[in-house]
């Protein structure tokens, strides 16, 4: 790769090309019309916007080697530090997600169990091996990494996955464990424990960076992100409104950049954007889902090759999916970083992640948000790939019935493994889910 | 003969059913057969038949279920099992409880409420176990009609524990049990105590809430009635029909929304 490249197609032609799709899209979504009966209303403008953003960072990301230090990190790791550094991040769960959704991990998940991975590992980490193996990726390159970072706050298989990817690569790991909190918050010497390992990894990802983490540019990036999480959480919490003018679905795609590209500035704009267009919804009255009935709360992560058609389903029977655990993992954060104190902040922030919680904790949340998104069923997804996520829920899903009197469906699946998907066995809990809220 | 009102379908996975009630939810005549592979032209088939004796030929309301309920011509709407089982065996029985529906390729376990809504439910996952098909599968292994499977595993004094609940490994399980000499009534015993593993881990799972009720095909069964009352310590109750409460909710929805 050379800079006349990254400055070229990147820096030039992409971001005007890109600009123009957004324009055209924009343009398009403009002109949509809602149809009749119980459906989908158009997508949010804002969509455009996000789409342009997520596809600029994996468009810099083909150009990228040589030019900016790469570091690939876990959904849960402190990567203000690295951001600070000047590192181009890669989050392979994103990625992964990505080709979930395009209908790509299929394919990637079997060239990984082609060379000896078991089909039991994490379909995200098999999406992942998949495609550092083969070189197959829905984006056209992804920039192969100067510096690992994993944060064991969301699972331990990130331990084994990051060990393996730093064997293939030939590049240095830094992990971060976290100690798994079973109370509200953490003790003194966890914070300290996870903290010091923070101060322990600048030196290595300066040497990477080949340059001193500036602590002015530190505080600034924190700040964004911060800034970022705060309105994650608000854009989250305009869901509370009936009709909502968003579901969890949006929540889903709209979350790329909170997690991707926080600490940018444009995330920022990019939130305050999609907050405006849903303030406007709110104001016209109008909702994410034609004639909203009912309203549901999703648990675990998205079921990424049917994000598309589930909402569809779910819309035309008049559901919406207002609120999610998962989505709300990256707001709730916001209030705990600190850019006075930014290296003890960012050691809550690792230590707070939901999957790093007791499942009483998940519980509670779940609780709370019954109430406040005015909840009239909880579907929780047993994902079989994410047992942190899926541990305890069935016990979850009884509390929530019979205490909150919600129904309440486990439905089985994998976030990114179709081949564990049973459509027609789904369609039937879901549509009796559905007869169940309607009584 | 008093008049037929409305008709349910249950175009199930193993058999297809239909219902015609009355105008009092009575019901006026059914229909089973065997599943077949064209369900769409099968379905519509029973349909007329039924309506052609019942001096209907103009049509009922209609209501299908299964999961053949989508391709069922004629069928106004389309409702889950799960309601259509609810619905079906509160009118039956009158009151509710806790409902074990055994089909053909899938279990699951409603909670009743007390004014006939179903509060709450669980089906099997991801596989076949637990289900019709796996006595079935193991019945056409073993040489044994299905009909017979539940005496001979009652009557058996012996009994082989089958570890695998996976039907194609179990298959595995019972011709090494059989290559050893075990005793065939000892392995059908077994193979009930393994289903009905299943089925009251699902029951817990939901919670059982008095009486225990069960419906669907392998309800015939006695020797899984037996060991179900055994394992939960509760007295199982069948509604007349069992095998036929789906499509009997389904025509009750029918006549009465």
């Amino acid at each position: 790769m050379s800079r006349l490249d990254h400055l070229l197609r990147f820096r030039l032609a992409g971001r005007a090309g890109l600009a123009l799709q957004r324009r055209r899209a924009e343009r398009r979504i403009d002109r949509a019309r809602p149809g009749a009966g119980p459906g989908l209303n158009p997508p949010l403008r804002s969509v455009a916007r996000m789409r342009e953003l997520m596809s600029l960072h994996y468009l810099e990301g083909r150009y990228v080697s040589g030019i900016r230090p790469v570091a690939w990190v876990t959904s849960g790791a402190p990567s203000e530090i690295l951001k600070a550094l000047g590192f181009f991040v890669v989050y392979p769960e994103n990625h992964a997600a990505l080709c979930g959704a395009r209908r790509r991990a299929q394919r990637l998940c079997e060239a990984a169990e082609d060379a000896g991975y078991s089909r039991d590992i994490c379909s995200y980490a098999r999406t992942d091996i998949g495609s550092v193996l083969t070189g197959d990726t829905p984006v056209g390159r992804l920039p192969p990494p100067d510096l690992l970072l994993c944060c064991t706050n969301i699972c331990q298989t990130v331990l084994y996955w990051y060990r393996v990817l730093a064997d293939h690569f030939g590049c240095p790991l830094v992990l971060v464990d976290t100690p798994f909190q079973y109370r509200e918050s953490p003790l003194p010497h966890e914070v300290a424990y996870v903290r010091r390992q923070l101060e322990e990894m600048v030196p290595i990802a300066e040497r990477v960076a080949r340059r001193s983490l500036d602590e002015k540019r530190f505080l600034e990036v924190v700040t964004l992100s911060k800034q970022a999480s705060g309105l994650w959480l608000e854009v989250l919490e305009r869901a509370r409104h009936r009709p909502s003018p968003l579901t969890a679905f949006d929540a889903f795609i709209h979350l790329g950049p909170v997690v991707d590209l926080r600490g940018d500035p444009r995330t920022v704009a990019y939130y305050r954007q999609m907050l405006a267009e849903l303030d406007g919804r709110i104001a016209a009255g109008k909702g994410a889902v034609r004639e909203e009935r009912y309203r549901v709360l999703w648990d675990n992560l998205p079921i990424w090759y049917r994000v598309g058609p589930l909402s569809k389903f779910l819309a035309e029977r008049g559901v919406n999916i207002v609120a999610s655990t998962y989505t709300h993992a990256w707001g709730e954060v916001a209030p705990l970083m600190d850019p006075r104190d930014p290296l003890t902040s960012m050691a809550r922030v690792c230590l707070y992640a939901i999957l790093n919680r007791s499942a009483g904790q998940k519980l509670e949340a779940m609780r709370r948000m019954v109430g406040e998104f005015s909840i009239d069923g909880v579907i929780l997804h047993s994902d079989r790939s994410c047992k942190p996520y899926s541990l305890g829920q069935i016990d979850q899903r009884r509390t929530l019935a019979e205490e909150l009197g919600v129904p309440a469906l486990l439905l089985d699946a994998d976030h990114n493994d179709p081949r564990v998907f049973a459509e027609e066995q789904a369609n039937t809990r879901l549509e009796a889910f559905v007869e169940m809220m309607g009584r | 003969m008093s008049r037929a009102a409305a008709v349910g379908i249950d175009a199930g996975s193993t058999t297809c059913k239909l219902v015609a009630i009355d105008a009092a939810g009575e019901v006026v005549a059914t229909r089973l057969e065997p599943a077949s592979p064209r369900l769409e032209e099968q379905a519509a088939q029973m349909l007329s038949s039924l309506l052609a004796k019942l001096g209907a030929a103009d049509g009922l309301p209609t209501v299908a279920t299964g999961y053949g309920r989508r391709l069922v011509r004629g069928a106004a709407r389309q409702v889950t099992e799960i309601t259509c089982h609810a619905r079906g065996v509160f009118r039956a029985l009158g009151h509710g409880g806790t409902l074990v529906d055994l089909g053909g390729q899938d279990s699951k376990v409603i909670r009743i409420a007390g004014d006939g809504r179903p509060l709450d439910f669980a089906m099997n996952d991801k596989c076949a176990a637990g289900t019709g098909r796996f006595l079935e599968h193991t019945a056409g292994r073993l040489g044994v009609e299905v009909a017979e499977l539940g005496e001979r595993a009652l009557h058996s004094l012996m009994e082989e524990p089958i570890t695998s609940t996976c039907t194609v490994f179990a298959e595995s399980e019972i011709i090494s049990l059989i290559a050893r000499g075990a005793d065939l009534d000892a392995i059908i015993r077994g193979l009930h105590r393994s289903l009905v593993g299943r089925i009251v881990a699902m029951v817990r799972s939901v919670g059982l809430d008095p009486p225990l009720i069960l419906s669907g095909g392998v309800a015939l069964n006695r020797g899984v009635q037996e060991m179900i009352a055994e394992a939960t310590g509760e007295r199982v109750l069948l509604p007349p029909r069992p095998q036929l409460m789906g499509a009997y909710g389904a025509a009750l929805i029918a006549a009465g929304g």
